[in-house]
């Protein structure tokens, strides 16, 4: 099976590990036909429970839940998952460094059409900046399944990021996955992109685009945090300079991760991303992906730019 | 003007907010329809009939104001706030396109007439009261009207922001519950119940009106009403149905946030042509 949506991937997956553990709970805020966690509550409705559209009890119900055993997995958009619960999931569930995991659907601009308020441009730098939390940004379908399995294992607390639209699978069911180990997508030897969901597709296309010219090697960091510094120098070794590439505010996320990863390596770096602004509606995902800049061409022209430049 | 033949106007101009409503969804891309339709008399009632304003000068500070608490239902106050002449009505068919004026939830910054962003719920009614001790401090006798939905008072802020007006006294406030009986994901009573209404806001010290939320007679009445309370706000439970006026909308859950086909688009606008 290959499946085109990361979140039909995480409801399979989910249902997979409700299966195998019957400690496995899921928690709704009313958006389980949207986070697929409804696909839970057909197998499993006295372990599914609808909290109403309430994040935040959702979020302390969940550690509850997990002090008496349970592996809660928490369900919203990822702007009302991370933003509206922040405080309940900071104080009981990462300093008490529960096992409660945090699915933030619709992520990113994903959520095309509802705009701002609907689109999670800080939930990386958000998750990214509490203690012991583990950040995942699944590159695609294939990869989603692999790191819920990994976020039950975790014995504390997990946040995923879901892509709310079909794209493509750049890895394949077999491909091995390791929590905090980055992957090379695409090797290359003049400049390392540190990419992550969408835009790890956006940059194998920018590669593809730079063959012959620019020999670009495309990494996946589907482990956000703990970021796995050595790795990312090692993997950036050969290359002559950087380029992060996020469907994020450029401030707090991937790219701030890997330049301060990087930060003895005195390579130059730039930055793709969402330039501190907030999202807003617009009739298609492509067009709003256009319209910030989230495009192969961006990445190829900050190649150019970097390929032209002596350092 | 005689009271029925105000209600006969208010009813023609609801009709018309719906057919804009199903303009502004268009065919092919999801709108919420259902929410907006349930509503669209009481929007109307409350920009037709109720509210001081001035859309020539959507800012005047003597005016009341009036918040989507459930933003999602932002289309209806689109639609009425073109009809007033706040915008271009042209601007509807251009709603949540890339640039538009008109974004999926009400954006204060780019619609005139729009009072505060909202979209995340649960969080209208704590900055109607806002506004409602603020405007007390100037002395301006102007209301605050906010539109709460029955799935968002799951939202602990809600009974966090009842608790606070009445404890203000804040009887500028005028809440309206949009009682759809459906949330997002299916009816309120099956998903996560919020029922009983009526006993839960008496005891958080609000004056509770109960009316039929499509009848416009009863709307009116309530709202004039809400202005005799003194020293405590109104909350005004009006019974509705969600997606109503299009019949195959009404009650029906796919149409919270639903695509119109061609055929389904068609089939909406006759319904609601006069
Ligand atoms: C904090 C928050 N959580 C979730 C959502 C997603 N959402 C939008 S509308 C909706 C259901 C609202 O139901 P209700 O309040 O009954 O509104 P209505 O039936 O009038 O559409 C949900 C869950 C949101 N906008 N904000
Ligand atoms: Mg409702």
């Amino acid at each position: 099976m290959s499946y085109t949506n990361q979140r039909i991937a995480y409801g399979n997956a989910l249902v997979q590990l409700g299966r195998e553990n019957r400690n496995i709970v899921a928690l709704e805020a009313d958006l389980g036909k949207s986070t697929m966690s409804h696909m839970f509550q057909q197998e499993f409705p006295d372990r599914y429970f609808e909290m109403g559209i309430a994040e935040q009890n959702m979020a302390s119900t969940a550690a509850g839940l997990s002090l008496t055993g349970k592996i809660p997995f928490i369900h919203s958009f990822a702007v009302f998952s991370t933003g509206r619960a922040f405080d309940q999931i900071r104080q009981t569930i990462s300093i008490g460094r529960l096992n409660v995991n945090i699915c933030g659907s619709s992520a990113g601009l994903s959520d095309f059409g509802d705009g701002s308020t609907h689109q999670s441009v800080e939930d990386i730098a958000i998750m990214r900046a509490i203690p012991n939390m583990t950040v995942f940004c699944p590159v695609d379908a294939n990869e989603t399944g692999k790191v819920v399995r990994a976020m039950a294992e975790i014995d504390g607390p997990c946040y995923i990021r879901i892509n709310r639209n079909d794209y493509e699978n750049v890895t394949s069911e077999d491909t091995p996955f390791q929590v905090g180990m980055p992957t090379v997508l695409k090797d290359g030897s003049d400049i390392a992109v540190f990419a992550i969901g969408i835009m790890a597709v956006k940059a194998l296309e920018a590669a593809k685009a730079l063959e012959g010219k620019i020999s670009l090697k495309v990494i996946n960091v589907s482990t956000i945090k703990p970021l796995n510094a050595q790795a990312i120098i090692d993997m950036a070794k050969d290359c002559k300079a950087v380029i992060t590439a996020e469907e994020h505010n450029i401030i707090g996320g991937l790219g701030s991760g890997i330049a301060q990863a990087l930060s003895k390596e005195c390579k130059p770096i730039e930055f793709i991303g969402i330039n501190d602004t907030f999202g807003c509606s617009a009739h298609s995902y492509d067009e709003l992906l256009d319209y910030f800049d989230l495009t192969p061409e961006s990445i190829i022209q900050a190649a150019q730019r970097l390929n032209k430049s002596k350092y | 003007m005689d009271k029925q033949e105000l209600i006969k106007k208010l009813e023609e101009q609801a009709r018309v907010l719906r057919r804009d409503i199903v303009e502004i969804v268009g065919v092919g891309l999801p709108g919420h329809i259902g929410g907006s339709c349930s509503s669209a008399d009481i929007v109307t009632a409350l920009y037709f009939y109720k509210m001081h304003l001035d859309p020539k000068n959507p800012k005047k500070i003597d005016r009341d104001r009036f918040l989507f608490s459930k933003g999602h239902a932002a289309i209806v106050q689109y639609a009425a706030l073109a009809e007033l002449g706040y915008f271009d009505k042209s601007e509807l068919k251009k709603c949540k396109s890339l640039g538009s004026i008109l974004q999926g939830h009400p954006d204060y910054r780019k619609t005139p007439g729009v009072e505060a962003n909202t979209g995340s719920l649960g969080q209208g009614l704590s900055i109607g009261l806002g506004m409602a001790l603020g405007l007390k401090l100037d002395n301006i006798d102007r209301k605050v009207y906010v539109i709460i939905g029955d799935g968002e008072i799951a939202e602990g802020q809600i009974w966090e922001a009842a608790m606070a007006a009445s404890n203000f006294k804040a009887d500028n406030l005028v809440a309206i519950l949009d009682n759809n009986e459906l949330q997002a994901t299916g009816p309120i009573a099956e998903r996560f119940n919020t029922n009983p209404l009526i006993p839960k806001w008496e005891s958080f010290g609000w004056n509770v009106i109960e009316i039929n939320g499509h009848d416009m007679g009863q709307i009116i009445d309530a709202l004039d009403e809400a202005d005799n309370v003194k020293g405590k706000p109104t909350i005004i439970v009006a019974h509705t149905i969600k997606g109503k006026g299009i019949s195959f909308a009404e009650n029906a859950v796919e149409y919270h946030n639903g695509a119109l086909t061609q055929e389904a688009y068609e089939k909406a606008l006759a319904e609601l042509s006069c």
